[in-house]
């Protein structure tokens, strides 16, 4: 093999490397390096961009002996490079779980920056970043915005919409320039706690911006084996023979898995058990991607190469493709055992009187949409790792079961499920969750943990499964193309009487969680508004598709595409404003929605879109004063007019700007009668620290953030001397799904109630020493003491200390009592001296939900959220720009300002996305979309310019009064963008993705309805 | 599989005698960005080894030589975007170079990678022809290499097919450094879905006549407008002729432009129809653009 010789971070290494192998892999897999990541393999996404002599390249296509002789810098050389440029701060040494203030300073700028702007959230995207921004800061400290986004163009960020990242780069520019780094500017939101309510940095955002958090890929087992998948290449084919006698003969090849080898449950699911672990017997492929075999070898690259000798004789079946097809009783069956052909489930909600509704209305708006298949695209592949119960490994010890490292969504549904198919007790398996790089719902489905598990117990070995980009597009669950025919009535007031709608929802090959996603979509379908009568049906189909389950928004960013652009069609044809229309409708407190919910509290809606309409006003004040400054000089208009409505177009050259507007509301927590619950584990220790621990998942929300944030509070401890554990089937109680925007709630909700029970427990065994009642007991910075304000309080009127003990001390007046106080330290101390337990498991049941159907509460909370975009139509292209967005949450309470403000700029670049760039084609089954490069999610060029408030209209229950909002911030956007579209144009986008080529030539032929997207098979 | 060789030649000489030795079986590699992607995605046939052209010594350099600007073969997009001389000499190449895949493709992704891969519409190839742009084709004789130029289109021989033999390769580009009265420019229309290339891509450059009003020569480089990259020589001609080179000049150019080119409809990229409307939006852009850029640098007022 040739001699590679090369300086990677400063220091020399000669390697023997094959002469295929790529710079990415040396650096990942030979030198461990696994700061940096591999993305696509296609120079696609960035996040493989290392530093080669000076110069940013990807390293996942770029060939090792390329670097000959070269100098290599990556993200775990960033700082120390940085270091030895700085006399000032070259005697900085760092603490080993110490000062985080310290740390930061001791790294490179933008390694700092991008933790205190919140640049990191999933961070698999982060040293790309980090590592090509240093190109641009190195030569310029000074970027405009237009340099920023230049620099960055083709390094792609899934999680934060970028907003964040062009903020970094600017505050690291600036620091490099004055030694000081600007704080970064936040949205108005309420007073915080102590914790609760401050935009503190993530807690593992060190670890991601200096390339040491770990991610599945990043682990290594001695011995570890690799497995590679064969797949389907037919949407439906019986397997009728598998011959891999050429690929087990092939040396280094341990063996071919096939559905004969597993022992237990053929089948997978979270819902119903339909997804076969191998196609093959009684059960055919049902979709281009469905797995056939797997392959164990030495390494990645032979058991890839082993997949090409293995022949399958297949018996190709006539495919169903389209959800309507499906429904016809002729059509090809997918699941001949269930009851009713090819449907999923029929969904239905029946509100009042339809038919007398219409009779009522004086508009009626019927119109039919239809929205994409899209991808999660979350940046880091799926990967999962299978070790073998008994296996000791040098670096992460002995497994004393089968234990399966991965980074999913819901770690207990994984392990049952690997369980059940592996025909093991539940007890016999755990999972250990991996920091993840990003989820949006695509890794709540099995991906390689079965296969992963049964590999290392057939070879008794580690097997590591990592999917390639290409499999992962083809593979995993995707977002349901829907087709939606809404018809929306209202009177001449505006009052709505009535929404009829019918949903077909592509469920594709299996159940996965279809029906649940195609409930939200229909119970969401009246939009956040009262509406007189509702009758809605949605048929969710199964087909020879990709497989269509959770993705942000859940069914209801579909729904929510026909609804509000339904509402902007109704509006206008009643001469009304958008935001008037919207007022006069909006769901608010004491209203009932279609589904029978009465809504009592947290409704912020109307202040949403009081300050969103606030804002284009102001938009236009400042226009207005601009072109009366330049006198019309830009060649924009109106000044001197009167300004007709707040969603006029605007001309200025060859484009057209306007604004549309849209709401939108998504459910927090499962609901519709499925108990909900999350627990959490607190654990508190005599050095004064505390451990909350749950199985919920971290996927770059920052849930840990929260949690810890939640624990602090209660406990009135440094946030810093409080850890969390997530995803860990062994270490950390059940915390449910990571879905359906509920984690803040239920496991904060938990969190937050064990540290409470925590609290009340150290509260008696202080009390005692002092002999004071437990209640006047406060926490506070590390410290148990005695409230004398409150001591004073409950001695002169017994009554009124009852619900003291119901709220913190701390952050009030309380006086701290320098005789009477312990450190948090000697009161666990005290704790267990006393024999109790320094642990204790809170189980959160979040309130009782009732079915679809039933009437009464579906949801036990919603957030609310309007989104008004700006685009600009370039009249010559027909190319459309998102300009600006100016958009407000109702999100309860907004627990970690600068996550939360995270969560809202990611999810409004997300759809943007779906709205303009995204949709995962399939044509007659067959993907058309294979690579990265052929799914474009929005690139930081299409970062619009942001405003975003935050409402906090808080829910009871909810932990200090939050609720979700993880998804709910992807929701308006869409109708958001294509109501501006025909405020600027007047042309209806029926369909998404928005074509340029169609919308310029329906413009140019005067039409003012499109139903073609970008995606549809071109007209000959 | 992968390559089982890489090769890293310091001449031009090694590295085609290597390629004639595999007759066939290796292949030059310089940035990686199209032949590995392709390689990668199976739709190149795995080559016994790569020899990368990018190790040549010189192969990399850009310089004025006898009034011409000349390009190595293995000049990167990023090094032509940042030269000054083509900046100034060659701005519609600079231009195209510069939006091609982010900075990190184009800090590897070399000008013969480009045209070598030979796509109607890649970028800098675009801008090239508008220069009109000779390529130097080195062949191995079995003992030396010999090399001459040729005007850039006769290595084309379709979409994605040069006409290099296996014991060719490209050593450098050049195009003459038109000092006076000569502007440049280049445009093109992309999508923001799932499609590399650009939907239409169109570059200029005009040169005037000694008074500024006529054109003394105009090129025309536009694709994708057929198998090769496009000339669009009725054009060219129309303002050739034309009185002067006002609006009305330009609308007749577009309109032969529209009608010489073969334009198509390629799927999810872009209908027959809209590149016909792009080929009039580019025009409008782009001539205007070159015209004022050669007035900037005449003599005359
Ligand atoms: C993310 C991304 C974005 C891209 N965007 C664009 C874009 O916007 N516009 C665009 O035009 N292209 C784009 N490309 C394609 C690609 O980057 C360019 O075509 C690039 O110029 C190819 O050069 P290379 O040096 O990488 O070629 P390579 O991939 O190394 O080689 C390409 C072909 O040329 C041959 N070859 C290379 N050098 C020579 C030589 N000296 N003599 C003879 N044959 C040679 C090789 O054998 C091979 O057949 C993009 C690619 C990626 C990955």
């Amino acid at each position: 093999m040739p001699m590679l010789t090369m300086t990677v971070n400063g220091v020399q290494h000669t390697l023997d490397v094959p002469a295929g192998r790529f710079l990415a892999e040396v650096l990942r897999y030979d030198l461990k390096l696994t700061g940096v990541k591999i993305g696509c393999n296609e120079a696609e996404c960035g996040a493989c961009t290392v530093l080669v002599n000076g110069r940013s390249v990807d390293s996942c296509i770029f060939p090792a002996l390329k670097a000959q002789g070269a100098e290599v810098l990556t993200i775990e050389g960033l700082a120390a490079a940085w270091r030895t440029r700085q006399p000032s701060s070259a005697n900085l040494h760092l603490h080993e779980n110490g000062d985080q203030e310290t740390e930061l300073e001791a790294l490179h700028p933008l390694q700092e920056a991008f933790v205190r702007y919140g640049a990191t959230q999933c961070g698999f995207c982060t040293p790309g970043f980090i590592m090509q921004a240093k190109t641009l800061l190195d030569a310029n400290p000074n970027p405009s915005d237009e340099e920023i986004k230049h620099c960055l163009k083709d390094t792609y960020c899934r999680c934060t919409g970028y907003v964040s990242i062009i903020n970094a780069v600017k505050a690291a520019g600036e620091k490099m320039r004055t030694g000081q780094m600007p704080e970064p500017s936040l949205p108005e939101h309420v007073e915080p706690l102590h914790y609760v309510g401050q935009p503190l940095p993530r807690p593992d955002a060190i670890d991601k911006v200096t390339g040491r958090a770990l991610y599945a890929d990043d682990y290594w087992f001695e011995g570890m084996l690799y497995g590679a998948t064969l797949r389907s290449e037919h949407p439906h084919a019986r397997i009728l023979s598998i011959d891999a006698s050429a690929a087990e003969a092939l040396p280094g090849v341990w063996c071919v898995l096939t559905q004969k080898d597993v022992p237990g449950a053929l089948c997978h699911g979270l819902v119903e058990a339909d997804w076969p672990v191998f196609a093959g017997g009684d059960y055919p492929a049902r979709y281009v991607g469905d797995p056939i075999a797997l392959v164990v070898a030495e390494t990645d690259e032979l058991a890839h190469d082993a997949l090409k000798r293995i022949r399958v004789e297949y018996e190709v079946l006539p495919a169903v493709t389209d959800p309507v097809t499906a429904r016809r009783p002729d059509a090809p069956v997918l699941h001949p055992d269930r009851p009713d052909g090819n449907l999923l489930k029929h969904i239905k909600v029946r509100h009042g009187d339809v038919e007398a509704g219409f009779a009522a209305a004086d508009v009626i708006v019927e119109r039919t949409y239809r929205t994409p298949m899209t991808e999660h695209a979350f940046l880091e592949p799926e990967c999962s790792i299978g070790v073998p119960a008994g296996w000791n490994d040098p670096r992460f010890g002995y497994h004393d079961k089968l234990t399966v490292y991965v980074g999913s969504q819901i770690p207990y549904a994984d392990r049952d499920q690997v369980a059940r198919c592996l025909g093991l007790p539940k007890e016999a398996v755990r999972i250990k969750g991996t920091v993840m790089g990003g989820g949006f719902g695509g890794k709540e489905d099995i991906a390689g943990q079965i296969h992963a598990a049964l590999a290392a117990q057939v070879t008794g070995r580690p097997v590591k499964i990592l999917y390639t980009r290409e499999e992962s597009l083809r593979f995993h669950p995707k977002r349901h193309p829907t087709i939606i025919r809404i018809k929306t009535g209202a009177k001449r007031d505006g009052t709505i009487t009535a929404v009829e709608a019918e949903l077909y929802g592509d469920s594709g090959a299996y159940a996965s969680l279809g029906e649940k996603v195609m409930t939200r979509a229909t119970t969401h379908a009246t939009g956040p508004y009262i509406v007189g009568s509702a009758k809605i049906d949605c048929y969710a189909m199964y087909t020879n598709n990709a497989p269509c389950g959770a993705f942000r928004g859940f069914g209801v960013t579909q729904s929510a595409f026909a609804v509000e652009s339904n509402m902007d069609i109704v509006a206008e044809a009643l001469g009304m404003d958008p935001i008037e229309f919207r007022r006069k409708n909006a769901m608010r407190v004491g209203a009932v929605t279609a589904t029978g919910q009465v809504l009592r509290e947290s409704v912020g809606l109307l202040t949403c879109l009081e300050k969103v309409e606030t804002a284009i006003r102001e938009w236009w004040r400042e226009r207005e004063q601009e072109s009366g400054r330049t006198g019309g000089q830009d060649g924009a208009s109106i000044s001197g007019r009167h300004l007709s409505s707040l969603f006029a177009p605007l001309r200025i050259s060859n484009k057209i700007y306007a604004w549309g507007v849209a709401a939108g509301y998504k459910n927090t927590g499962l609901g519709g009668g499925a108990p909900d619950k999350s627990e959490a584990e607190i654990e508190v220790f005599p050095n004064g620290r505390a451990e909350i621990r749950t199985s919920s998942a971290e996927m770059g929300q920052n849930l840990i953030g929260v949690l810890a944030a939640c624990t602090a509070e209660e406990l009135g401890l440094p946030i810093r001397n409080v850890s969390v554990l997530v995803m860990d089937t062994d270490l950390t109680p059940d915390g449910g799904p990571t879905t359906a925007s509920r984690q803040t709630y239920l496991s904060g909700n938990a969190a937050r109630l064990a540290a409470r029970a925590m609290r009340e427990r150290l509260q008696g065994v202080v009390a005692e020493k002092f002999d004071v009642p437990p209640e006047v007991i406060a926490f506070h910075e590390g410290l148990a003491y005695v409230d004398e304000a409150r001591l004073a309080a409950v001695r002169g009127e017994t009554q009124g200390a009852q619900n003291g003990s119901q709220h913190p001390l701390q952050g009030s007046t309380a006086t701290l009592s320098r005789s009477r106080s312990i450190s948090f330290a000697e009161a666990v101390k005290l704790l267990i001296e006393e024999g109790r337990s320094p642990k204790l498991r809170y189980e959160y049941w979040a309130p009782k939900t009732q079915p679809l159907g039933t009437g009464g509460d579906m949801h036990f909370a919603f957030s609310y959220a309007v989104h008004a975009a700006l685009v600009s139509v370039d009249t010559t292209t027909g190319e459309v720009t998102v300009e600006r967005v100016v958009s407000a949450h109702d999100v309860g309470r907004a627990i970690n300002p600068l996550s939360l403000l995270g969560q809202i700029e990611g999810g409004i670049v997300m759809g943007i996305g779906n709205a303009l760039t995204e949709h995962y084609i399939v044509e007659n089954g067959v993907p058309w979309t294979q690579h990265l490069g052929q799914y474009k999610m929005p690139g930081i060029k299409h970062t619009p310019q942001m405003c975003n408030f935050i409402v906090e209209d808080p829910t009871a229950e909810g932990p200090y009064g939050a609720k979700g909002v993880g998804e709910i911030s992807s929701i308006p956007i869409s109708p958001a963008i294509t109501n501006a579209i025909y405020n600027a144009v007047g042309v209806r986008c029926l369909a998404l993705p928005v074509d340029q080529d169609a919308l310029l030539l329906a413009m140019k032929r005067g039409e003012r309805e499109l139903d073609r997207r970008w995606g549809d098979p071109p007209i000959r | 599989m992968r390559w089982q060789a890489y090769h890293t030649p310091a001449t031009i000489d090694e590295a085609l005698a290597l390629l004639s030795r595999y007759g066939g079986k290796a292949q030059l590699v310089a940035g990686g960005t199209d032949l590995i992607l392709d390689v990668q995605q199976g739709n190149h046939a795995t080559p016994q080894a790569l020899i990368d052209v990018t190790t040549i010594r010189g192969l990399d350099a850009i310089c004025e030589q006898e009034g011409w600007v000349v390009i190595g073969a293995a000049t990167t997009h990023a090094a032509i975007e940042a030269s000054p001389l083509i900046r100034r000499y060659g701005t519609a190449l600079a231009e195209s170079c510069s939006v091609v895949g982010g900075p990190q493709v184009r800090n590897v992704a070399t000008i013969g990678g480009n045209v070598a891969h030979a796509l109607p519409a890649a970028d800098g190839t675009i801008g090239l022809l508008a220069l009109n742009a000779e390529v130097q084709v080195c062949t191995w004789n079995g003992s030396a290499v010999e090399c001459a130029w040729q005007p850039l289109l006769s290595i084309f021989a379709g979409p994605g097919k040069n006409r290099l033999a296996v014991n060719q390769m490209i050593g450098a580009f050049r195009f003459p450094m038109r000092t006076e009265r000569t502007g440049s420019a280049f445009d093109r229309i992309m999508r923001p879905q799932g499609v590399a290339l650009p939907i239409l891509g169109v570059a200029v450059q005009v040169t005037l006549d000694e008074n500024g009003k006529r054109a003394a020569a105009v090129t025309i480089a536009l694709g994708p407008a057929g198998p090769i990259p496009f000339r669009a020589t009725e054009s060219e001609a129309i303002l050739l002729a034309a009185p002067r080179l006002d609006e009305e000049a330009i609308e007749a150019a577009i309109v032969a432009a529209q009608r010489q080119a073969e334009l198509r409809t390629s799927k999810h990229r872009a209908s027959k129809e809209y590149r016909h409307e792009m080929v009039a939006v580019l025009l409008r852009r782009v001539l205007p653009k070159a015209i004022e850029r050669a007035q900037s640098r005449s003599t005359f007022g």
